[in-house]
């Protein structure tokens, strides 16, 4: 399988009932969805710090507000649990808000209203009032910024009944897993990795049918050791599967995507028939998706390891100032290094 | 029934052309401190202008420059007492600057090191620039009530931005100010953005001064582009602290000459009439055309400072550009008091890794 890279050109607008093919970015991909779920859902409306005039300081609402007004594209006070809180309202009102944290950092006063309301609204109803919204927002380290622009604290989302989490790790999962966020009936966490907005461009058909959540991608099929990635570092990940491959070691790469609930089917699936397995996330490694993958890999998949479960993972210490931020992000040589050690097993 | 509201203006001795608007105060007499006002503010531009030079030429990370309103960190910095603590936002560098944090530390922070916060002397007890907008003030409340339990005559100064006035955590630590009278200054710099939305959406209220009405403390504008009536506002706030007499919200009305930062393009949704206009109202001249008009500033003078202001600031590039490369060590060992054992084993493993990519060897074995 892999990614399938086209080279770039403009993309074509559509003419009739033919959907347009457009050769995008990341970012460009969730400007796409966006503007189709919008098309599509009159209930979905777009809120955040800078997200309308300005279209986004990434530029994922570029066009929005011009295309579909300010009642629906709505620049917010600088207030994040103002805009998670309202999320919740407009959501219980059948609204499908789309609300954007500007970073990751700035996401940690929503959680009064993501966790102890967005996530249980529906189960403390006892399902008569819901909350289908989308909390967006652009996460990950690697882009030389300054501080608390570098989290990867997906963990903390991911330890939340009732949340989902979503991540996409190309333009087309960006496109596809964006619109299954907004049209699911829950509320979905959607992390963007800001390192590979621009890293590489897709063509997408722009025909708004989603991908399914709750599903792991398998990017590349391989037979000697699994690797299990999500969001930025699937891109070191696949490039370390080709150069194992080089070596002679075959490798499978799976890109977890959803990370709560996780599609364990697959992982398992493809453990059973490598027996060995390496799982690589930018995060801290403490108390993190990763450590829950190893744990559940203990539980069901002990008899059929070859190997311990090798970890790649962030440095237990905050993301360091731009100027030592490489010693904390996880590499290609660290992914390799750990494959071949989890290979040195008989 | 018929409801008031208090109207609110602008505090202001100096007006945009230069010129006093009445009767001038007394402490305006002092000469040296009208100078140390232009001189700081001069140097405070040379300096923005220099690291966003940096910035763009890959030498330095984004930054955020102050450019139109040095008269607010100047003010602040030449009213502060040693033993008061200054709780800055990030566009401060005036400020910081007169708390004595070189002006080579400063480019450190925006340069990636978080030596950058490692202040000394006068600035030991400040807290460092904070990012996630608006948490700042919830701390100098929390600074302010530590002064007030232990009887000291000390002040808490806090900054923040328009659009911080947003939060929670601008209202919650304010109401706290008025319930327990802290000796706390709190100075809005008001520059009529908040990236890229504008005032008017952050609150519909006319002023952000009267948000001081509704915790029961005194606020006002004033004009923040007048460094001296800034400076008297915050010297009153600050001895009103000191007396035990509660706390002040200040909202400075600056504008933002420049994008929000240098990872910002404000031409996407401003006007060039609307920053033409306000480059009218800026701080400098306006000091430097009084200076001139009461005799304590020529071409000379000016001349000498220029170069004067361009020689620090580039030997606070060259400090920042010789300073070393920050030990691997530096990264694990002030996360906690005693670097615990799972720490310990990472430093080490780091150690090598910074040594692979020193040797530019990237993948390989
Ligand atoms: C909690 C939080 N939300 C969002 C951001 C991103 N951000 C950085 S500066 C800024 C605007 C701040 O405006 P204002 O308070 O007016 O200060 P100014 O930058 O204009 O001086 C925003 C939204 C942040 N740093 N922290
Ligand atoms: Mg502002």
């Amino acid at each position: 399988m892999g990614i399938k890279e086209t080279l770039p050109n403009n993309g074509n607008h559509s003419t009739g009932s033919e959907p347009a093919t457009h050769v995008v970015t990341l970012v460009e991909a969730v400007n796409l969805a966006l503007a189709r779920a919008m098309e599509q859902d009159e209930n979905v409306v777009v809120l955040g710090e800078d997200v309308g005039t300005n279209g986004g300081v990434f530029r994922a609402t570029a066009g929005l507000k011009e295309r579909f007004g300010c009642k629906r594209v709505m620049d917010t006070p600088l207030a994040e649990a103002l805009i998670a809180g309202i999320s919740v309202g407009m959501a219980a009102q059948g609204l499908k808000p789309v609300a954007e944290i500007q970073f990751m950092g700035f996401a940690y006063a929503t959680f009064e209203h993501i966790i102890s309301h967005a996530a249980r609204l529906r189960n403390r109803t006892r399902g008569r009032l819901h909350c289908p919204m989308v909390l967006r927002t652009p996460y990950g380290g690697g882009i030389h910024a300054p501080e608390h622009h570098c989290e990867s604290t997906e963990a903390l989302f991911a330890h939340i009944p009732g949340l989902r989490v979503v991540v996409p790790s190309s333009p087309t999962r960006a496109y596809g897993l964006l619109l299954a966020a907004i049209e699911d009936p829950d509320p979905v966490i959607f992390l963007e990795p800001s390192r590979i907005y621009r890293m590489v461009k897709q063509e997408i058909r722009d025909d708004g049918i989603a991908l399914p959540l709750d599903t792991c991608f398998t990017l590349k099929a391989g037979t000697d050791i699994t690797l299990i990635s999500w969001g930025a570092c699937v891109h070191e990940t696949l490039q370390a599967a080709r150069e194992l491959d080089k070596q002679g070691i075959s490798a499978e790469v799976i890109d977890v995507a959803t990370l709560n609930p996780i599609d364990y089917a697959t992982i398992l699936a493809s453990v059973e028939k490598t027996g060995r397995c390496v799982i690589i996330q930018e995060a801290v490694s403490h108390c993190s998706v990763g450590s829950e993958i190893a744990a559940m890999l203990a539980e069901k998949g002990l008899f059929f390891l070859k190997a311990p479960v090798g970890r790649v993972n962030g440095l237990d210490i905050p993301m360091p100032y731009f100027q030592r931020e490489n010693l904390y992000m996880p590499d290609v040589h660290e992914i390799i290094a750990t494959a071949i050690k989890t290979m040195e097993y008989a | 029934m018929q409801f008031t509201t208090t109207p609110y203006t602008e505090h202001q001795l100096i007006e945009p052309g230069g010129n006093a608007t009445g009767t001038l105060p007394g402490w305006m007499q002092d000469q040296d401190l009208l100078l140390k006002f232009y001189r700081t503010m001069n140097l405070i531009r040379v300096f923005d202008k220099r690291a966003i030079a940096l910035q763009r030429t890959g030498q330095m990370g984004t930054y955020a420059s102050c450019l139109g309103q040095e008269a607010i960190g100047t003010a602040i910095g030449c009213a502060l007492k040693t033993e008061d603590v200054f709780v800055p936002y990030y566009r401060d560098q005036a400020a910081q600057f007169l708390r004595g944090v070189p002006l080579y530390q400063l480019l450190q922070y925006w340069g990636g090191t978080e030596w950058g916060n490692h202040f000394t002397g006068t600035a030991r007890e400040d807290f460092p620039n904070c990012v996630p907008i608006a948490t700042q003030i919830t701390h100098a409340a929390g600074i302010a009530t530590a002064f007030k339990i232990r009887g000291q005559k000390r002040a808490a100064l806090v900054t923040c931005g328009d659009g911080a006035t947003s939060r929670g955590d601008f209202y919650e630590p304010l109401n706290l100010a008025g319930v327990w009278q802290l000796p706390m200054v709190l100075v809005v710099n008001n520059n009529q953005w908040a990236i890229s939305v504008p005032r008017a959406l952050q609150t519909g209220a006319p002023t952000i001064a009267q948000k001081a009405m509704a915790a029961g403390i005194e606020g006002f504008q004033v004009d923040g582009n007048d460094v001296c009536a800034l400076y008297e506002a915050i010297r009153y706030s600050l001895d009103k602290a000191h007396a035990g007499k509660g706390a002040t919200l200040i909202e400075a009305m600056s504008y933002r000459l420049c994008d929000h930062t240098t990872a910002d393009d404000a031409t996407r949704y401003r006007s060039h009439e609307e920053v033409n206009a306000a480059w009218l109202k800026e701080p400098v001249k306006r000091l430097q055309t009084f200076l001139h008009q009461r005799g304590l500033w020529d071409e000379q003078k000016e001349q000498q400072l220029i170069t004067d202001c361009q020689q620090k600031v580039e030997q606070a590039v060259k400090d920042f550009q010789s300073q070393p490369q920050q030990p691997v060590d530096d990264l694990f060992d002030y996360l906690f008091d005693t670097t615990p054992p799972h720490l310990i084993v990472q430093r080490e493993r780091t150690k090598q890794k910074a040594a692979r990519l020193a040797g530019g060897n990237h993948h390989g074995h």
